[in-house]
């Protein structure tokens, strides 16, 4: 080998590897020693490297916090089995938003799509008399192709994600609303004529946690999603498609097809999403779920994801959940008003923003 | 000896532009072959036709003596003319095995790979590992290091790696040394001459005359839109090849 490819390879070698060696460095010698500058260098390298480690810190911190300040009601096991059931629904949300905020999209309409596949599968099988499981699945077709949808104006007409899903969230909300005349469809008629759309809101007591059905399913919905984002092709291209779709096309990657697959599944977690939901509310109300949108949304970006695609975790995206749910759960135990639970979400937003942008500033 | 590559008459216009005006060009085996030209000369329209990126309005193209036509990049690249962008083409997120096998991933055998399309992520790490020790590149402890966290040069070396590793017959690199600093630059013309030496030849664009005469074998000047000339660097200065370039001197007669 000549001396410059063996340069080279000295360099290589030399590189620090962000991933995983200067995690492991910080923790072998706490980097006392070292000047403030480089220590916070350091960390801003580990968190990049690692973005999961931030909502997770986060959420540890605030259930300390509001065990300190809401007390042992706070800890009891039905309050926080009680957490997990409250952010089902927004934790499914954000699931499917992940997919499409990995892309460097926004997705406005998932709350609305999941409203009108929970209109289809609840107008289907308890006013029209079709069995309850095709009704179920023409909830899921209607998810798929409103996910679908979004994805052909995406590519088709090449405009951003966020003028597209503004106006299918509109149009969707119209369609449910054309579809009920407004009217709820209530928990007592489904509970008579498809009991099984009732199914992932029923509980199950393990020693005082009390969870949903649904709470698991969420939970499962995760795990695929991290599979199928980290150990399959599909799951690289999302990625790549975020990072630098200029660069993925090049790459051999057929960037719009993979688009409009990505926000198809986005469609299908969604329509999952409209299933549990019928279980978790009872009723399907085509007014509910109003904020689902941007609560999910939130969830994704406090979970570590940025909005510029590219970088974040699937599993990041649950312990957003879990952070809104535990600070809603813990300001309303510690007897805060509602609006300020909203100002510290807002808050946390910004932050949560603002360590993402610190983050990837990272110098190379 | 029969050319790997011949471009034959290509013309392409932009309205009442004219890119290229029935250029030609060939490259042989196992040879670097330099292409400059000044300032809308149309070389990289020349390039961008090469590498499929533009589909030229007449004339055709000849890999290994058959007509080919190819209308994405993608197609290019399946035929064997793998194109090292000057902007790279890597995802900066994604790890450096990733970068080079996206779109091109390697699968688990049997269920796991058929059906749930697992990726054999070792196989791909042994694999780039390999591509890039080939090239001197190796001691990459960390073949699961981000792209991000790498020097330019040591990205352009991924990026080489990548195109070199899949049944290339041609790499075409544009503007290898743009945006690199001196010592990345001349790590980057020994990456081009270790390529060469593993026989694969390689269509060099670049603005840089030093590093076109320091790596080139045949250098090809494109002016108004056509092959000007092809010198062989040894036989001339590089104030001719700027002479020829800009019209100020009559190319040589051959």
């Amino acid at each position: 080998m000549n001396k410059v490819s063996d340069d080279i390879s000295k360099d290589l070698k030399d590189q620090p590897k962000f991933t995983t060696d200067i995690g492991e460095k910080d923790q072998d010698h706490h980097s006392f020693d070292l000047g403030e500058q480089t220590t916070l260098k350091k960390i801003q390298h580990f968190l990049h490297g690692n973005p999961t480690i931030v909502p997770v810190i986060i959420l540890i911190l605030s259930v300390i916090a509001f065990g300190f300040i809401a007390g042992g009601k706070f800890f009891s096991a039905f309050n926080l089995s009680l957490i997990v059931q409250q952010v089902t629904i927004v934790g499914i949300l954000a699931a499917a938003q992940t997919l499409i905020i990995l892309t460097a999209g926004i997705d406005l309409s998932v709350a609305a799509m999941m409203v009108l596949a929970s209109v289809f599968m609840g107008k289907l099988s308890v006013e029209m008399g079709v069995p309850t499981l095709p009704a179920i699945a023409v909830g899921f077709i209607s998810g798929i192709a409103t996910g679908a949808f979004n994805g052909l104006l995406v590519t088709r007409l090449r405009l951003p994600p966020f003028i597209v899903t503004l106006g299918t969230w509109n149009i969707f909300f119209a369609l449910v609303i054309f579809f009920t005349g407004s009217q709820s469809i209530r928990s007592s008629d489904i509970e008579l004529n498809a009991p099984l759309l009732h199914f992932w809101g029923e509980r199950i007591n393990l020693g005082g946690f009390v969870f949903t059905y649904g709470a698991f399913l969420m939970i499962g919905i995760f795990v695929f999603l991290w599979f199928l984002l980290n150990k399959t092709a599909w799951g690289r291209h999302v990625y790549a498609i975020g990072d630098d779709k200029e660069a993925a096309e090049l790459s051999g990657i057929r960037t719009d097809r993979m688009l409009v697959s990505i926000y198809a599944v986005a469609g299908l977690v969604v329509a999952i999403g409209a299933w549990v939901s019928i279980g978790r509310v009872g009723s399907v109300s085509p007014t509910s779920f109003y904020e689902g949108n941007l609560d999910s949304i939130t969830a994704v970006v406090i979970g570590g994801t940025s909005l510029f695609g590219g970088r974040g975790t699937i599993i990041g995206s649950l312990f957003g959940a879990l952070i809104v749910g535990v600070f809603s759960s813990g300001l309303s135990i510690a007897g805060l008003d509602v609006l300020w639970q909203r100002f510290a979400l807002g808050c946390l937003i910004i932050v949560a923003v603002g360590i993402d942008q610190w983050i990837r500033k990272v110098s190379a | 000896m029969r050319p790997v590559l011949v471009a034959n008459k290509l013309s392409k216009k932009y309205g009442k532009v004219v890119a290229l005006d029935s250029a030609d060009l060939e490259l042989y085996p196992g040879e670097v072959l330099g292409v400059i030209g000044d300032n809308g000369a149309g070389k990289s329209t020349l390039i961008k036709v090469l590498c499929g990126a533009v589909i030229p309005d007449s004339g055709e193209i000849l890999l290994d003596g058959n007509k080919v036509t190819f209308t994405s990049p993608i197609e290019a690249r399946k035929l064997g003319i793998e194109t090292v962008y000057q902007n790279l083409a890597l995802s900066p997120a994604l790890s450096i095995t990733d970068n080079m096998f996206l779109g091109r991933e390697i699968r688990q055998k049997g269920f796991m790979g058929s059906f749930l399309k697992f990726l054999d992520k070792k196989a791909m790490a042994d694999e780039a590992r390999k591509r890039l020790s080939d090239l001197g590149l190796l001691t990459i402890q960390n073949i699961n290091q981000l792209v991000e966290t790498l020097s330019g040069g040591q990205r352009q070396g991924v990026a080489v790696a990548r195109a070199t590793s899949f049944g290339t017959k041609v790499v075409i690199m544009d503007e290898p040394t743009a945006a690199l600093g001196v010592k990345e630059s001349r790590r980057v013309l020994e990456l081009i001459g270790e390529v060469r030496s593993r026989g694969i030849p390689i269509i060099l664009i670049s603005h840089n005359m030093p590093h076109v005469f320091e790596v080139a074998d045949r250098i090809h000047i494109h002016r108004l839109g056509t092959r000007l000339c092809v010198i062989d660097p040894k036989k001339h200065e590089m104030s001719d090849a700027v002479a020829y370039m800009t019209g100020a001197k009559q190319p040589p007669q051959d």
